[in-house]
């Protein structure tokens, strides 16, 4: 089966190639690329005018629930989520139920991803068994199995000296320790960021110090081992001002952040709407502005979703009963576009900071489109308004703050391992 | 008059609304002090008091607030126990509205719940205290107790002393007084100052000998006694030796300075008996007041289109 996609505007950050070009594909492969028109007979021909031909999205941070928590999300769910949201790599979370610290349940992922996902899941290990922060995990089974990077997430590892095992151990995979930053103490109970809105809303606060010092702990302990470092979901100014010191001495770290980090505030908040409830919560107005501008200076690497379904039972409760977390795969290539039109990232970097630099913080293949990579393509359709509909997500999670959002960037079409998936 | 079929908070009302609450209330304190205090503007009418936290007062208060007006009125105690062991918000929202009551008067420790309620039609929901967002009832009763005394609310200044932190009362209150154009300070240990609540224009004093210099109204917070061994202060004793209310302390506000607390009151921890039975104490006012703005209130939102 060959597939040729025409008429689009190819881009592909790795390669810098930005153009108006015609893309093979044959089987699971890309063939190759051609000038616009000049690309050979094929089976099929998708026209992508007024479309950009990207490399599938990675997304590097994803909760698919599976196994354990299957009423929330599941592998086919999930990766259903993904490719809607133009993504065609998942880095799954360990989170689940059992914790994915052994070889067993990263073999399970990985053969469910097989038989039901409709994209690449790659699953990240746990650091510590149960991620109970007490002891290491088997890092080099998991490692062995198929994780390709470690991670309490959802947790901090909260006792420092497992913290520096985990990333001088490390070390002999070569893949990165991804922190979830959170001094537990000084977030205890709270539900939203600590600021003059949970004042008013009467909801206990989250300081911006809960995040800062156990960045600041970790990037003091990368530097020390010299193991590789990612800090999950960065929400605040410090952080962002402590990993760009950090980069400056030359620690081995990376970051990302989330849509809703550089798009929303605490003001939202006011509502009681839970949907806006999560770990780390959304902050002020200067931690947005400064993540954007460690999104724009590079000094946060990448862009991920941090896709957290949950069930609506688990939200449609008091304020500070329900869970944390955001649905995130199907709106954040539409949200990563309001940086490009606000001139705060260029087109090719919100592309490079969703495809290309993951898969190298990862040390993944994904996010590439040229002669010979996997077909793992999206046709977004830049330009194209929709309004966020959180009812018709493929996402079992319907925990969405932009529901009724008008948007810019349709996911016309995703091709996942040469298989195309569209909707009407 | 009344925008809103719900009283969720003192945020969400404009002054000329308090003022009008203030004033209805005001004609209620003279039914009360009739031989026969009940009236007829509720009869057919359903309240149903829905309290997720123990309260005696304020829920005896809305009790007799809607006999008063003739209404029908159940009472939900539900232990917050039996709320994590099955039934949801939801489920408590789709009893409340299948039981066809007009009011539901809720306290929950949760803020917000309130709101959440309030998205069911056809039914008027109020604030009986939010975790520690709003308790705005207390507040119009506190602010019906300054105006039976001081007259007005422009140029006083009025002290709020305790747990600033962990109040819906102190909030109520601050944006009631700030509202109505008095000046507000808060006493208390910088480790109960909730974050940047500067903004909201109040005055922030960690000591009583500064704070309560010339104020014209002193209102003690109750101390949550379980907020001892948290870290905020390090022993009952100490808090009383820096924030009790003591006749002492009491001679550097004004001659004529009233002393008010919510309720229920813990003698020798924050407030000194002898000041609490004072000639300066309103407290027990605050209570009769109390009764009347709850009929306010009841009677206002009734008359709301819904």
């Amino acid at each position: 089966m060959k597939i040729l996609i025409t008429n689009g505007r190819v881009m592909d950050p790795r390669s810098n190639t930005d153009g108006r070009l015609d893309v093979l594909i044959e089987g699971t492969k890309i063939r190759g690329l051609y000038p616009e028109g000049g690309g050979p007979e094929a089976d099929r021909v998708i026209d992508a005018s007024g479309c950009i031909v990207i490399p599938g999205l990675v997304d590097m941070h994803t909760h698919l629930r599976e196994p354990g928590f299957e009423y929330k999300e599941t592998i086919k769910s999930g990766t259903m989520a993904a490719v809607k949201g133009g993504f065609t790599t998942v880095c799954c979370m360990p989170n689940t139920n059992p914790v994915n610290d052994t070889m067993a349940v990263t073999r399970f992922i990985i053969e469910k991803a097989l038989k039901e996902g409709c994209c690449a899941v790659y699953p990240i290990g746990a650091i510590t068994k149960g991620l109970k922060g007490e002891e290491l995990a088997e890092l080099e089974m998991l490692a062995r199995t198929g994780c390709i990077a470690f991670s309490d997430d959802g947790r901090p590892v909260t006792d420092s000296l497992i913290m520096r095992r985990a990333l001088e151990y490390s070390k002999i995979f070569n893949m990165p320790v991804i922190s979830h930053c959170e001094d537990l103490k000084l977030s205890e109970g709270g539900v939203m960021n600590e600021g003059f809105v949970s004042t008013i809303v009467g909801l206990k606060g989250i300081p911006n110090a809960a995040e800062d010092i156990m960045v600041a702990r970790d990037l003091l302990l990368a530097d020390l081992t010299g193991g590789r470092l990612h800090i999950a979901h960065v929400s605040t100014e410090g952080a962002v001002e402590l990993i760009r010191n950090a980069k400056h001495r030359g620690v081995k770290v990376t970051a990302e952040t989330c849509p809703h980090y550089f798009t929303l505030t605490d003001e939202s908040l006011v509502s009681y709407d839970t949907n806006f409830k999560v770990n780390p919560p959304v902050r002020g107005v200067k931690d947005v502005e400064a993540v954007r501008r460690g999104l724009k200076d590079g000094t946060i690497d990448a862009i991920a979703t941090d896709h957290a379904p949950h069930h609506v039972d688990d939200k449609n409760v008091e304020f500070d009963r329900a869970a944390f977390g955001i649905s995130g795969l199907e709106t954040a290539f539409s949200l990563g576009l309001r940086l490009v039109a606000e001139g705060i990232l260029d087109l090719m970097q919100l592309i490079r900071k969703m495809t290309v630099i993951p898969s190298e913080i990862m040390k993944i293949n994904s996010g590439v489109l040229s002669e010979g990579a996997d077909a793992d393509i999206a046709v977004i359709n830049m330009h194209k308004k929709y309004r966020v509909d959180s009812s018709a997500f493929l996402s079992k999670g319907r925990n969405t703050p932009f529901d009724r959002w008008t948007l810019e960037g349709v996911v016309e079409k995703t091709i996942s391992r040469g298989k195309v998936y569209e909707w009407d | 008059m009344f925008r809103s079929k719900d009283l969720l908070g003192i945020k969400e009302l404009t002054s000329e609304e308090i003022y009008h609450i203030l004033d209805t209330a005001a004609g209620f304190k003279d039914v009360l002090r009739r031989d026969i205090k009940k009236v007829p503007p509720l009869r057919g009418k359903t309240v149903a008091n829905l309290f997720f936290e123990p309260s005696t007062r304020t829920r005896t208060s809305f009790e007799l607030a809607a006999k008063r007006l003739s209404a029908d009125v159940v009472n939900f105690s539900v232990p917050a126990s039996s709320v994590i062991k099955g039934e949801t918000l939801k489920d408590t929202a789709l009893t409340i509205q299948a039981l066809g009551a007009d009011f539901v008067v809720i306290r929950h420790s949760s803020a917000g719940v309130p709101h959440f309620l309030s998205r069911i039609e056809n039914i008027s929901v109020i604030n009986a205290g939010d975790g520690a967002n709003e308790h705005p009832t207390q507040a119009l009763l506190d602010l019906f107790t300054i105006q039976s005394h001081k007259g007005k609310f422009r140029g006083l200044t009025a002290a709020i002393v305790g747990d600033v932190t962990h109040s819906r009362v102190a909030r109520s209150d601050i944006y009631a007084l700030t509202k109505l154009g008095a000046n507000v300070r808060i006493i208390c240990p910088p480790t109960l100052v909730p974050a940047e609540i500067g903004k909201l224009g109040v005055e922030i004093f960690d000591s009583m000998e500064k704070g309560l210099r010339k104020v014209d109204v002193i209102m003690m917070l109750r101390l949550q006694l379980e907020r001892q061994g948290k870290g905020f202060f390090p022993s009952l004793e100490e808090y009383f030796n820096l924030y009790g209310l003591t006749a002492e302390r009491l001679k550097l506000a004004k001659d004529d300075a009233i002393v008010m607390h919510p309720g229920p009151m813990n003698r020798g921890v924050e407030i000194a008996t002898d000041v609490a039975d004072g000639p300066r104490s309103v407290i027990l006012e605050q209570v009769t007041n109390g009764l009347a703005v709850r009929m306010a209130v009841l009677y206002l939102l009734a008359g709301v289109k819904k």
